[in-house]
């Protein structure tokens, strides 16, 4: 699955999108475990997780063809 | 008018979307690029964004203020990209019929679109840079 990218996370990855190798349906939590594995700069980021320009919650289900993307706390404004 | 924009902000445009006749108070935030940030010299800034999400939570809080805190007209810009010291990063325009709620809203919205909205900003100093924390 598509994973994209912003601001720090981003800069860490040094990508603004990332490949996740992970089964569909997923639950968010699932999605942080497969990131956790498969990513290891991304330890110790603090992230929520958006779904269709939504933010999820950990229990939400993530499914093919959603667009999704890791949120590091935002400082707009 | 909810808007990201990656050129200059025109305050007077951002005005002109909240004037109506009904409308008594208006209320204009505009947050700048400071000089200073924890003690040190800040030099400029880089926004990032979600484009389309950003959008989305920009358009939820206004139909939030219109429902819940009696804002009539809406006007909620942010840019993003590169700013220099004193560029307008955010403008918000609030009409109501009386001052109250225009003032309300309008604090309500600069608040909200702070912890919410899917926008990031770097401070550059002489010596380096760093994605910004948020702030309470």
């Amino acid at each position: 699955m598509h994973v994209l990218l912003f601001a720090g996370l981003a800069e860490r990855l040094g990508a603004r999108e990332l490949e996740l190798r992970a089964p569909l349906p997923a639950r968010v939590s699932e999605l942080r475990e497969h990131l956790a594995e498969q990513q290891p700069e991304l330890a110790g980021a603090v992230y929520r997780v958006s779904v269709n320009h939504a933010y999820a919650q950990e229990d939400d289900a993530l499914t093919e063809g959603d667009e999704i993307a890791l949120i590091p706390p935002v400082s707009g404004g | 008018m909810i808007a990201l924009v990656d050129t200059p902000i025109d305050v007077a445009a951002v005005l002109a979307e909240v004037e109506g006749e009904q409308q008594g108070g208006v209320v204009l935030f505009l947050g700048r690029v400071r000089d200073h940030s924890q003690g040190k010299r800040v030099t400029h800034l880089d926004y990032d964004a979600y484009l389309p999400m950003a959008l989305s939570e920009m358009q939820a809080l206004e139909v939030e203020a219109r429902e819940r805190l009696g804002a009539e007209r809406v006007a909620l810009v942010h840019r993003t990209g590169r700013l220099e010291l004193g560029a307008i990063a955010v403008a918000v325009a609030v009409a109501a019929a009386h001052r109250p709620a225009a003032f309300e809203a309008c604090r309500w919205l600069i608040d909200t679109l702070k912890q919410r909205v899917p926008i990031w900003k770097k401070e550059w100093f002489d010596d380096g840079a760093h994605w910004v924390s948020p702030t309470p």
